[in-house]
């Protein structure tokens, strides 16, 4: 059993990108083929065991969601693997696409061992180019070693994986609309039921999960689920988490560690060296862009699922942005409005007029030119979009905007009584 | 009449064709194939794209203008997506934006006369740890600074 708390991290680097490394030092292929020798519920169980939660924001059990795939379908099953990785702030997975591919595959092959699916899809952001190539040689490379395509290792099991570029689209982040791209349309997100696991790809039966989620399969298999689940700190998240962090510390870049062992202090002032220049940190936004921010009083929580949704923000996809107390947060959030403005697909009215309405009422605040009851018009919005849209985008605009203005809402006065931002 | 898009495209699809159960999911790697060869999507490519797959011209558009990367209008050789999100916009993407600006005499979305270059503004490119980032063409360059970018723009022809 592996000492180390660290499964990723080691590997990521150029020389970690062939088979050759992948089958010499990370045990590769070796899950497969115990998981071939495996009953599809015996895997499901042991994922159930490893307190597996995905990694792409939700957090959702990942045996559990396996669980949901119909044994018997009339339609093909599918395994589609989210690497749309398009949530501001992340940039994990890219890592693992594009030093340990070999780990995707595995891991998405005993997926498909344990749904029943021989097709399967890596939805990978337009812009991760080069990753997309180095995904496409290490899926040749397993080809032509008969780890992908018919009757892999002699057993009979069947599986093609194929890349499939995205084109530039914040929501094809979301599974419906992952799914609508998948298929050629346009990238809107499905309502829901029915629920990709009864009809996803292509109207079958289809599990999507997060790259980082998949690329642990093949080290729980090896190790079994207990392993993974005692290497997380907290009672109901296992393994360890991948953080992405950016903005204002001294050492951005991805981290590895034991789910749940470390608060956001301890990672902005010990692993990533602390703030940038030594100033005074202003906040914190913990899950991506989409999670509501946290000020620099609230950083002693715990990093992860749990005690973060406890204190009103979430862990989103383990992407933390700091933020040095000499930038404008009034600045900071009318710019995460505008990419939500961006993004929205537009298909429901509150997230689609919302965020426009919002991101005008910010630009005007930030101009010099907002009003008194302009704070409370923007909590009046953001409160009109939460949780009326079919997707999460509205919630992921509301939420930040909602949070800002109640946090800092000093720092919006000063702009409306100064007529300027007080930085400036 | 002559196909607009070379026989490479039509084989490079031939061969995807048996990795999906239906023909329109090829839309999205039929218009990449295809921009690739015009680095744009004019009209006649588009048609012929959805001729191919056998969908309406208004289908193809209606997908193409859903997303960002497809170029419906021309665009510079070189074609500079500047990332201003948060992460990048912490650590000087702005700046940079103004640079170029200054540099080529143009505003973000447009092309400089001799359609050398065109700047943009992009939304998150996921290389935060690296920001400032941007895309020159297919290709990211990060921890990007002025004089660095100017390094960069200087090598090119």
């Amino acid at each position: 059993m592996p000492e180390s708390t660290q499964m990723f991290k080691p590997h990521f680097h150029e020389e970690a990108r062939p088979l050759a490394y992948y089958q010499a030092k990370m045990n590769g292929y070796t899950a497969l083929k115990k998981a071939l020798g495996m009953t599809p519920d015996a895997i499901i169980d042991e994922m159930k065991k490893s307190n597996m939660r995905g990694r792409g924001g939700a957090g959702f059990p990942t045996g559990v969601k396996w669980g949901f795939i119909p044994k018997q379908s009339a339609k093909p099953k599918y395994l589609v693997c989210n690497a749309d990785e398009s949530e501001p702030g992340t940039f994990k997975d890219r890592d693992i696409m594009r030093y340990t591919p070999h780990l995707l595959i595995e891991g998405m092959l005993i997926g498909a061992h344990a749904i029943g699916s021989s097709t399967g899809y890596i939805y990978i952001r337009g812009e991760y180019t080069r990753e997309a190539k180095l995904l496409n040689q290490a899926i040749d490379e397993a080809y032509a070693a008969g780890l992908l395509g018919k009757n892999i290792l002699g057993t009979g099991f069947n599986f093609d994986l194929t890349v499939h570029r995205g084109a530039g689209a914040y929501i094809c982040g979301e599974e419906t609309a992952l799914l609508n791209s998948l298929e050629g349309k346009r990238g809107e997100p499905r309502v829901k039921p029915p629920f990709p696991a009864q009809s996803g790809a292509y109207a079958g039966p289809t599990i999507v999960n997060n790259v980082e989620t998949l690329a642990a399969v093949p080290m729980i298999i090896n190790n079994g689920g207990e392993w993974f689940a005692k290497l997380g700190k907290l009672e109901k998240s296992g393994g360890t988490r991948l953080l992405s962090v950016s903005g204002h510390v001294k050492n951005p870049g991805v981290y590895e560690i034991p789910a749940g062992s470390m608060t956001i202090r301890e990672i902005v002032y010990n692993l990533c060296g602390g703030v940038l220049g030594d100033k005074k940190l202003k906040a914190v936004i913990p899950g991506g862009s989409s999670a509501p921010v946290l000020t620099a009083d609230e950083i002693d929580v715990i990093y992860d699922i749990e005690p973060l949704m406890k204190i009103g923000s979430m862990m989103g996809s383990a992407a933390l942005m700091v933020v040095s107390e000499d930038y404008c947060v009034v600045k900071l959030i009318k710019r995460i409005t505008k990419f939500y403005e961006h993004e929205s697909c537009g298909q429901c009215t509150p997230c689609r007029e919302g965020c426009k309405w919002m991101e005008d009422i910010l630009h005007r605040i930030e101009d010099g030119h907002g009003r008194e009851q302009d704070l409370s018009l923007l909590l009046d919005i953001a409160d009109n979009i939460n949780g009326k849209t079919l997707c999460a985008l509205g919630d992921a605009a509301a939420g930040p905007v909602t949070s800002f203005v109640k946090k800092f809402r000093a720092d919006f006065e000063a702009h409306i009584r100064g007529g300027k931002c007080p930085n400036a | 009449m002559s196909k607009l898009l070379s026989q490479k495209f039509y084989d490079a699809m031939k061969k995807l064709e048996p990795r999906y159960p239906t023909k329109v999911a090829l839309l999205l790697p039929a218009l990449h194939a295809a921009q690739e060869e015009y680095g744009w999507l004019p009209g006649e490519v588009m048609n012929e794209v959805g001729d191919y797959i056998g969908i309406h011209p208004a289908q193809v558009r209606e997908v193409a203008s859903f997303y960002t990367m497809y170029n419906l209008k021309p665009v510079g050789k070189y074609h500079l997506k500047i990332c201003t999100n948060v992460a990048c916009c912490l650590r000087g993407a702005d700046e940079l934006v103004e640079h170029c600006e200054k540099k080529f005499g143009i505003a973000v979305g447009e092309t400089t006369p001799d359609k050398k270059f065109t700047l943009m503004e992009e939304e998150c490119l996921g290389a935060c740890g690296t920001a400032p980032a941007m895309m020159l063409n297919d290709d990211y360059h990060e921890n990007l600074t002025a004089e660095k970018l100017d390094q960069l723009l200087a090598g090119l022809k």
